[in-house]
């Protein structure tokens, strides 16, 4: 069973029982529009939660994209290095950003799940 | 559809209705509710303007006309061109200077006839050139805002071949050329100019008509709607200054690379106000320039950023910066010390902290394609 969850920062992690991928969500890529340049972390970087570990670069600015969860990176996506805009096409799904092994899986449970990111969404309107 | 109303202060264009109805993302620019972009979003508008035809909304903009017998005379003591030599129904880039050489304003100004000028001027400092420039006119010259006026700009390849259609021989008209004329029935004031470095037209029309001129045009398959999204990526590539960015009070015409701007009659007279400045800039070579830069790889170096020198210490900075569309790549413009400004000068930009290679480039980034 994998675990769905998101922060308030629109990014979104997945937990399969084993890894954590991490990415940007749909709201978040539509916000942003169109993506240019995508940074990731290295492989192998241990990152906080809530630190700051990627950046989304679009026609209209930079933002950063904040580690949801302790842990150390395992791998990063490629495909959106070398097309960005795989993240406006993609964002809950190809565009993801890296995967990570999380060291603090109770962080999991501090973060929104679908019905509670949709209801903060609505609430941010 | 319920339409939200604006927030208080805001000021709103005569096509605000238009732009919501075309779901256009808004923002706040200079007061204004204008449009960021469209449903395409910036990258499809920006390759649209360069491939067709875009228009925009650009009546945020100060448009005045300056009236009186020597209106010419009483407008160059405030800039630096010549305008006493501007021929009727021609326009020119000039810009209103500031007593210490730096820039107030960079505006366009057409002459209609003997004793009228039209006068854009940028919407961040419409208010204070429009009370600067009253206050320092002689008697019998008066400079009238039109407040009531909307102005769109028509831009890209097939401008012309738009427009002609609906003002037939329009496409004659020299670049920098200036009409008055009527269009649908409507008085408007249509200029050969722009801000995107493709060909195209200003045209202003009476803002109770400009919904319906605007959705003219945009019916015709050439035509689609841009916004200030694109319209900035566009004067970026095309090399142009965004006033408060690239130019302001603290940079002078010679360091800003607008030296073109201050005309030979003007430099032999030095009678304008900021000459001394202007003079000794010219005379002594400035300090610093405004550069194009090509950053490395597709990292964007937005304003603000430093230049960095090869010894490793700044040596400038960005003015503006993005990701160009045409060239696929990351392209800026900034001010660096002038002993490092020529073309292909290998330096750096630094960005959150990290220091990406750059190379000194030519402006424009992409070739003007005005008609000439």
């Amino acid at each position: 069973m994998s675990k769905l969850r998101f922060t308030k920062d629109h990014e979104w992690v997945r937990y399969d029982g084993n890894v954590a991928t991490v990415g940007i969500t749909d709201h978040a890529q539509a916000e942003l529009g169109d993506i240019v340049f995508v940074e990731l972390p290295e492989v192998g970087r241990e990152l906080k939660a809530g630190e700051a570990c990627a950046v989304v670069e679009s026609v209209k600015a930079a933002s950063d994209v904040y580690a949801p969860l302790s842990g150390r990176v395992s791998e990063t996506n490629n495909a959106i290095v070398q097309d960005p805009a795989l993240v406006n096409r993609s964002a809950e799904d190809e565009g993801w950003f890296f995967r990570m092994v999380p060291t603090n899986l109770s962080e999991l449970d501090t973060l929104m799940d679908e019905a509670a990111y949709r209801d903060f969404l609505a609430s941010q309107q | 559809m319920t339409q939200l109303p604006l927030p208080a202060g805001q000021l709103a264009t005569p096509l605000e209705p238009l732009h919501r109805r075309l779901g256009a993302r808004m923002v706040s620019f200079a007061g204004y509710s204008m449009p960021l972009h469209y449903a395409p979003g910036i990258l499809a508008e920006h390759r649209h303007c360069r491939a067709a035809a875009a228009l925009f909304d650009v009546s945020h903009m100060g448009q005045a006309v300056l009236r009186g017998k020597e209106a010419d005379l009483a407008i160059e003591r405030l800039v630096c061109g010549d305008i006493v030599n501007l021929a009727p129904g021609r326009q020119r880039y000039s810009l209103l200077m500031h007593e210490s050489g730096g820039i107030r304003d960079d505006v366009m100004l057409a002459r209609l006839d003997a004793q009228r000028l039209f006068l854009v001027m940028n919407a961040s400092r419409k208010a204070d050139d429009a009370a600067y420039i009253s206050a320092a006119l002689p008697k019998g010259v008066e400079l009238e805002v039109l407040a009531e006026r909307a102005l769109l700009a028509l831009q890209g390849p097939q401008a012309a071949v738009v427009l002609r259609r609906f003002l037939p021989g329009v496409d004659n008209l020299p670049f920098l050329g200036v009409l008055e004329t009527a269009l649908e029935g409507v008085s408007v004031l249509v200029s050969r100019s722009g801000y995107t470095g493709e060909d195209g037209f200003e045209i202003s029309v009476p803002e109770d008509h400009a919904i319906r001129i605007a959705e003219i045009l945009l019916a015709e398959p050439e035509v689609q709607p841009a916004g200030l999204g694109a319209r900035d990526t566009l004067r970026l590539e095309a090399g142009l200054c965004l006033y408060g960015a690239d130019i302001d009070e603290t940079t002078n015409p010679v360091e800003a690379a607008l030296a073109w701007v201050v005309s030979k009659r003007r430099r032999l007279a030095w009678d304008f106000v900021g000459a001394e400045a202007v003079r000794a800039a010219f005379r002594n070579g400035p300090a610093r320039l405004r550069v194009g830069l090509r950053v490395e790889g597709r990292t964007v170096a937005r304003g603000g950023s430093a230049i960095i020198g090869p010894d490793g210490a700044p040596v400038g900075h960005i003015t503006s910066g993005g990701f160009s569309p045409t060239l696929n790549a990351s392209i800026a413009m900034g001010y660096v010390r002038r002993d490092l400004s020529a073309e292909g000068t290998p330096l750096s930009v630094r960005v959150r902290g990290t220091d990406v290679p750059a190379r000194i480039s030519p402006l424009p980034f992409v070739p003007h394609r005005y008609v000439r």
